[in-house]
């Protein structure tokens, strides 16, 4: 029998789940939250928007088919969602020792101790999953036998927007397309590869970079991490990018933030949107789509100013998915039309926008 | 609300009877679009002959009529009834079929039937080959490069072009009937000629061999919105049928690139085609790149799409009938949640395991190769929170004798390598033995195709067997390993054999050690619900399994004694298939209605008993003693019914009382009374009851001094089977001897039981529902054909038609007598020979017998509501004398599925071998002879007839049959004897010539010319003979897609009823009508 090492994970209200590690066998502490996709694990874990989090996965087996190179550069990755991993840690109920897949190069147990960052399993997740239901998001630590108890970390008062954004300008795509501003608020790389396959060139720009003296046709503000009151720069420029009438569109956080440049406001869900499955339903239209989600905060509807209106609502809770001027070319989604990972039924969300360039 | 307000009435196909490839997954998708009509507040008709089904039961159509599915009779019922819509996706192949007949022909258009959901187009767009790949190619989507030949020379040459090996498919066939791989050209020429029987068209395309196989279950509504229900991995790669294959959901070795490119190109496809509704879309997969192939789809709820259902608390074929009506997904609800959308995909937080379950054994001759054609008569599904804990429930689900992946039975096999390369029904095990011998993972998978992460996780079991056998004695094993072994789906009884070893003699024992010790060491199951959303919204039904990887249970327990749990009947099989679910179904209806909770434990994907609405709560979970045990020792219900799932249940009685279990009903003790042949022999004698004469022996010599006393034939049982079926007619010394040295083993430890077998005589059954001992309702039914044919086989006549008063008279006496004698309360069943009028007792069984819902229908009395009643202690009032006195009759006819069991000897004897049933209404025998027969796929010969009867006795009885048929100038060939005879008796024939035989025509050359259009092949002797020139003509009969009958009683039941009666002019009349 192998002989794993135990862990346990400790949420803050005191709950305990015991477990055994398969990854970098150290402390960890950040916030809780499920995602109950069924694939994706390695988008996930390099996705920005999980900085500072203790992923659980719902779904029991992890590690199925290992882990994909990580392909072209470190600005674009071929395969993954982002550089490095971004959680804190991933949970499951079942790991696979042994993975088999083509285009596998490692374990993810290898990866994880790679980049050092925990892995448990022999959880149950499922009544982990239902406590975050009932009680909300809450932190967490890990904690190996032997080893300090780390301190707690709440993701919530930190500015990750800054700590996952790049520190300078890149372009990608042809040099003669049409110029899209993208505001890199710890972006997922599907966004770049979807915006630059569609023949645009792409400005990426730092969250807190004036842009607004360049010359573009368009502006995209990324997807990111934790609490949009951190990124009250960026929103002072899509306030002043506004004024240009130029086209603005804006995934995840970046709905957020073009909604708090609108005048809403945001608020947090008790435990948030983070899966594949979620419907959204296009407003007044019967047009529904499943798409990927991965938020935490969401836009409050009823602050919307008169001249915006909801573009997209959640079929099951009937929260914000999206906005859009009523008049003006901007408009945003709350969920990923980059999937990566999860469905990609809403890909034309970035051919309504190139149309508009 | 954009429900279409134009639909008042629907009539809505069954599948008709249960036969491979279409099976009780049917009754469930019926029985769903039934309740959505309800919902609706629509009037519903359904035709479907099956009255064993949940659907045809009261209170599910308006009007239901007991008929084939085949266009001539739809149209008399559209006629009669005149529906606005028609619902042609939840019946399978059959009602698909008839549909598309039905359109082509214009009776939709002239009746004004609006065909409900994907419209007939895109049907015939998915079923036409060369049409779907067209459709497909419109949208780049590659689909398998086919060609079709329509004679055996074209399709010689497109496989010389495509290079072998390739696969023939036959087209508008279902489950892959006809279908099947080809290494060079001599296997070609011989598929072909085979496909081309059934279908005027082939397809031979090259074969993908060593592809994964993976399914998607698609929804489209009318407004073009589409959702993804499930994805399914094959474990089996491409090469065996998907109905052949282990099947994982969701897949587990596709990264999520390949899941979702997959899934975004069958929501291209299906919005190609404009289905509404569901579909499936089947795809070959490249296990080493993003290559692909779309193998097909299924434009109609399937057997995939049940399973689908299952495996994710998604209602498709409800929601699919909603759609047909108008619907959006997004007017309609998540029924688990009833909060959230049914606009959603659900996400799984376990994993689903279904296993095929064949019964291959049961026939002669058939060949063991499992591959692109069907032949298994069931499945199960197994849950868990790891692939090994699935799996390994799932095996033992499968009820052949298995405890899982491990600790089985020593698997003997001359050659490993051959036995994994080459699929059989049993190659999982081979696999078993291989990583025991110590085969490495990358080996296994050179010759098996299997991807390497299923066969990692199944090492993982064997690593963990191999752990637990360092052990002595079950308090020896650590707890950790207790625990990884019940994580791993590890049995009490793989535990316990796997530490006490070959001394393992009193098993029993042993599994309650390990029971004891784990319970001590808190390794105990956990109780999870299936809800849809991975547990991100709360659920609202109690869809249930149970797991070890787990530490706590979703719902809470009352230990009110207010719940009464009703065990199910597992997966279909020969001998025990949807007439159980009925019961089940039916038992859990009374259960509620009478003010208690009702509890189902079964597994079988294919029913309405493991449907979550069915019950207060379902546990989709094993039937094993010790699976009963978790769920009885966290429910501490009220009481357990057993006696309503068949013989799965029944055989758990003694152990259950013994843990002092509630058994509801007959006691355990009657149970075993009845059960054990010695006790019950004996309690026959004591009460003065005949019963044919019959001995346990263990020699040779005993069995011939047994023989001298009783004369042959003899009816032989061994208790065991080398080879082939395990009970059978001996009519001489040779057959005896042969029979018990090539086939069966006697010795002392292994007795053979022998039994005089009377000829001549008739069976009659006794259904019944006693209360303490005293007959609360019975029925009487006769059969067909003479004592011989396995009551599971036989055609049935309700009520009798030709038995004397006196029989009945005595069968009731003795009847009333055995319910007393063993304290009856609940349902049993008693059969009985007669002759002249003299009875003996064959068999008895405290339980409802496979005929109940054809009685309770025929008679209009529910007698498992009766019984359920009686089981509750709740009083129930006698039916009134005249309810038993009717004024029409039902005939129960058989579904045979030869032609899928390649090889098999299509003859009817002691061991079943139908795999399902109709019954239909008639004012007389005849009526309903006509349309049972016409239900299980026999035709009216519009040309020639072939007779060939051994012996003289069946000759004569044929006689008759062959006048009628000769007056009404049908041509007639006949075999020598055969023809002779006719002559004789002035009846003209035309002689063929059987195999062996010098001289034209052969019987052969008229079967491929398709000159006769029905054979009467009548065996000799009961006794099943290797290569006779019978089975041979038999079985070119069912491969070329010939009716064929086998017993001279029924042939002349038949016979009479078509040259008496025409289809057309015959009756048509509803249920309630008669």
């Amino acid at each position: 029998m192998r002989q794993p090492t135990p862990a346990v994970l400790v949420l803050e209200d005191g709950t305990r789940f015991e477990g055994y590690s398969f990854g970098h066998e150290a402390p960890a502490a950040g916030e809780v939250v499920f995602n109950t996709a069924m694939t994706g694990y390695p988008e996930s874990l390099t996705d920005p928007s999980y900085e500072g989090q203790i992923l659980v996965t719902t779904f029991p087996l992890l590690g199925n088919y290992g882990v994909p190179p990580q392909g072209g550069s470190p600005d674009l990755s071929e395969y993954l969602e982002s550089s490095r991993i971004h959680c804190r840690a991933i949970i499951a109920q079942d790991y696979a020792w042994e993975h088999s897949h083509w285009l596998a190069d490692r374990t993810l147990g290898d990866w994880l101790r790679e980049e050092k960052v925990a892995g448990l399993y022999g959880i149950d997740t499922r009544a982990l999953t239902k406590h975050l239901r009932e009680s909300g998001s809450m932190l967490g630590k890990i904690i190996f036998e032997g080893q300090p108890e780390p301190e707690s970390y709440d993701p919530n008062v930190h500015n990750l927007i800054a700590e996952t954004s790049c520190t300078e300008v890149r372009e990608y795509g042809p040099e003669d397309g049409k110029r899209v501003v993208l505001v890199d608020c710890g972006i997922k790389h599907n966004i770049i590869r979807c915006l630059s396959s569609r023949g645009v060139r792409v400005i990426r720009v730092p969250w807190d970079y004036d842009f607004t003296g360049m010359e573009y046709d368009g502006l995209f503000i990324s997807n990111g991490p934790g609490n949009p009151d951190f990124a009250d720069k960026t929103v002072e420029h899509i306030r002043r990018a506004m004024d240009t009438g130029k086209p603005i569109c804006g995934i995840c956080m970046g709905n957020q933030l073009l909604a708090k440049a609108a005048g809403a406001k945001i608020y947090k869900l008790k435990y948030g949107h983070r899966s594949h499955n979620q419907p959204v339903r296009r407003v007044g239209t019967n047009q529904c789509y499943i798409t990927s989600q991965n938020h935490g905060f969401a836009v409050d509807d009823s602050t919307l100013p008169a001249d915006w209106e909801p573009l997209f609502i959640n079929m099951n809770d009937g929260t914000n998915e999206g906005i859009r001027h009523k008049s003006r070319p901007y408009f945003s989604a709350q969920f990923h039309p980059e999937a990566s990972s999860g469905p990609r039924d809403t890909e034309f969300f970035f051919d309504e926008f190139i149309r508009l360039l | 609300m954009n429900k279409d307000t134009s639909i008042h009435k629907v009539l809505l196909l069954g599948s008709g009877a249960l036969k491979i490839g279409e099976a009780g997954e049917f009754d469930y998708s019926g029985a769903q679009a039934l309740k959505a009509m309800k919902e609706e507040g629509l009037e519903t008709v359904l035709i479907n002959p099956n009255i064993a089904t949940v659907q045809t039961s009261e209170g599910f159509a308006d009007k239901i009529y007991f008929l084939p599915v085949t266009p001539a009779f739809v149209e008399r019922v559209i006629a009669k009834e005149r529906p606005d819509g028609i619902l042609l996706a939840f019946g399978g192949q059959t009602a698909l079929n008839c549909g598309v007949e039905l359109f082509r022909s214009g009776v939709l258009e002239r009746y004004g039937v609006k065909v409900l959901g994907t419209p007939v187009r895109a049907i015939i767009d998915t079923e036409d080959r060369e049409l779907f790949v067209e459709k497909l190619d419109q949208i780049d989507v590659k689909t398998i490069r086919s060609s079709a030949a329509s004679d055996k020379a074209s399709a010689l040459a497109i496989a010389e072009e495509l290079g072998y090996p390739v696969i023939v498919r036959a087209a508008y066939a279902l489950g892959g009937l006809g279908s099947g791989f080809c290494d060079n050209a001599e296997e070609l020429d011989a598929l072909v000629e085979k496909a081309l029987a059934f279908s005027p068209q082939v397809l031979i395309e090259k074969s993908l061999r060593g592809w994964k196989e993976i399914e998607y279950e698609v929804v489209r509504d009318r407004f073009d919105n589409c959702i993804t229900v499930c994805n399914m991995e094959n474990f089996d790669p491409l090469g065996i049928h998907t109905g052949e294959s282990i099947v994982v959901a969701p897949s587990q070795t596709l990264s999520n690139d390949d899941y979702h490119y997959l899934r975004s190109l069958a929501i291209k496809i299906i919005r190609h085609i404009g289905i509404v509704g569901e579909c499936n879309v089947q795809y070959a997969y490249d296990p080493a790149s993003m290559d692909y192939r779309v193998i097909e789809v299924n434009a109609r709820l399937s057997r995939s799409s049940a399973l689908a259902s299952k495996a994710t608390g998604y209602p498709l074929a409800f929601v699919a009938a909603k759609l047909g009506l108008g619907y959006g997904l997004f007017d309609l609800k998540n029924s688990v949640t009833r909060s959230t959308s049914a606009f959603f995909e659900p996400a799984l937080d376990y994993v689903v395991v279904k296993i095929p379950r064949w019964d291959l054994g049961k026939f002669h001759g058939v060949k063991r190769e499992i591959g692109s054609s069907m032949k298994s008569v069931g499945e199960v599904m197994a849950i868990g929170r790891t692939f090994e804990e699935a799996f390994q429930k799932g095996l033992r689900m499968i009820g052949q004798g298995m405890h899982g992946f491990v600790e089985n039975r020593d698997f003997k096999v001359d050659d490993l390598e051959r036995a994994l390369a080459d699929p059989t029904d049993k190659r999982v095990f081979a696999i078993a033995a291989a990583m025991k011998a110590g085969m490495d993972v990358d080996r296994i998978h050179e010759l098996t195709k299997i991807d390497r992460w299923f066969l990692f996780k199944l090492h993982n079991i064997i690593a963990t067997a191999a752990e637990l056998e360092g052990y002595d004695g079950v308090d020896a094993i650590p707890a950790e390993l207790m625990r990884l072994a019940k994580q791993q789906g590890f049995s009490d009884f793989q535990i316990a054999r796997s530490v006490i070893k070959d001394a393992m003699a009193d098993g029993e024992a042993g599994v309650l050690a390990v029971r004891e010790r784990r319970k001590a060491l808190g390794i105990v199951p956990v109780v999870k619900q299936i809800d849809t959303l991975a547990a991100e919204y709360p659920a609202m039904t109690n869809y249930l399994y149970l797991t070890y990887n787990g530490t706590q249970n979703d719902v809470d327990y009352l230990h009110d004694h207010r719940s009464v749990i009703v065990l199910g009947s597992g997966a279909y099989r020969i001998g025990s298939s949807v007439e159980f679910d009925w019961c089940s179904v039916n038992a859990l209806m009374t259960v509620k209605k009478e003010g208690w909770r009702s509890v189902m434990i079964n597994y079988n994907p294919e029913t309405v008993s493991t449907d979550y609405d069915a019950c207060d709560r379902l546990y989709f979970d094993e039937l094993t003693f010790e699976r009963v045990m978790d769920i009885i020792d966290l429910e501490q219900p009220h009481g357990t019914i057993l006696s309503v799932g068949g013989q799965i249940p029944n055989n758990l009685a003694t152990r259950l009382d013994a843990r002092g279990v509630n058994i509801l009903g007959t006691s355990a003790r009657s149970i075993d009374n009845a059960e054990d042949r010695h006790k019950f022999s004996a309690m026959l004698d004591r009460l003065g009851i005949d019963q044919p004469r019959w001995r346990e022996l263990t020699s040779l010599d005993d069995i011939h001094q047994f023989v001298a006393e009783v004369g042959y034939p003899v009816l032989v049982r061994p208790s065991y089977v080398l080879s082939g079926a395990a009970m059978n007619v001996c009519s001489n010394d040779d057959e005896l001897v042969r029979f018990l040295s090539l086939a069966a083993n006697v010795s002392k430890q292994h007795p053979v039981v022998v039994t005089e077998f009377i000829q001549d005589a008739k069976e009659v059954e006794m259904d019944a529902v006693a209360r303490e001992g005293e007959i609360k309702a019975y029925a009487i039914s006769e059969h067909i054909e003479y004592a011989g044919v396995h009551s599971g086989d036989a055609t049935i006549q309700f009520p009798p038609q030709k038995l004397y008063v006196e029989t009945m008279r005595r069968i009731k006496k003795v009847s009333a007598k055995i319910a007393k004698a063993l304290n009856i309360s609940g349902p049993f069943n008693i059969q009985f020979l007669a002759k002249d009028n003299d009875i003996k007792v064959i068999e008895c069984n405290l339980r409802a017998s496979r005929s109940f819902p054809f009685v309770s229908k025929v008679l209009k009395i529910n007698f498992i509501d009766l019984a359920t009643r009686i089981m509750l202690g709740h009083d129930v009032e006698k039916p009134a004398k005249s309810a038993f006195d009717l004024d029409y009759v039902g005939v129960k006819a058989s579904q045979f599925s030869f032609s899928r069991l390649q090889g098999a000897d299509p003859v009817l004897g002691v061991d079943m071998s139908s795999t399902g049933e109709v019954g239909c209404l008639g004012e007389m025998t005849s009526e309903a002879v006509l349309k049972s027969l016409l239900s299980v796929g026999q035709r009216i010969p519009q040309k020639g007839v072939l007779l060939s009867s051994g012996g003289a006795k069946h000759k004569a009885a044929m006689l008759d049959a062959a006048r009628m048929l000769d007056a009404r100038g049908y041509r007639i060939y006949a075999t020598e004897g055969t023809q002779r005879f006719l002559e004789e008796n002035g009846v003209k024939a035309t002689r063929v010539y059987k195999p062996g035989e010098e001289g034209k025509p052969t019987a052969l050359d008229i079967l491929h010319s398709h000159d006769v259009d029905l054979v009467v092949n009548i065996p000799r002797d009961l006794s099943s003979a290797e290569i006779t020139s019978g089975y041979i003509i038999r079985r070119a009969a069912i491969d070329l897609n010939i009716p064929l009958l086998t017993n001279a009683r029924l042939a002349s039941a038949f016979i009479g009823a078509f040259t008496s009666l025409s289809p057309d002019t015959v009756e048509i009349k509803a249920w309630d009508e008669y």
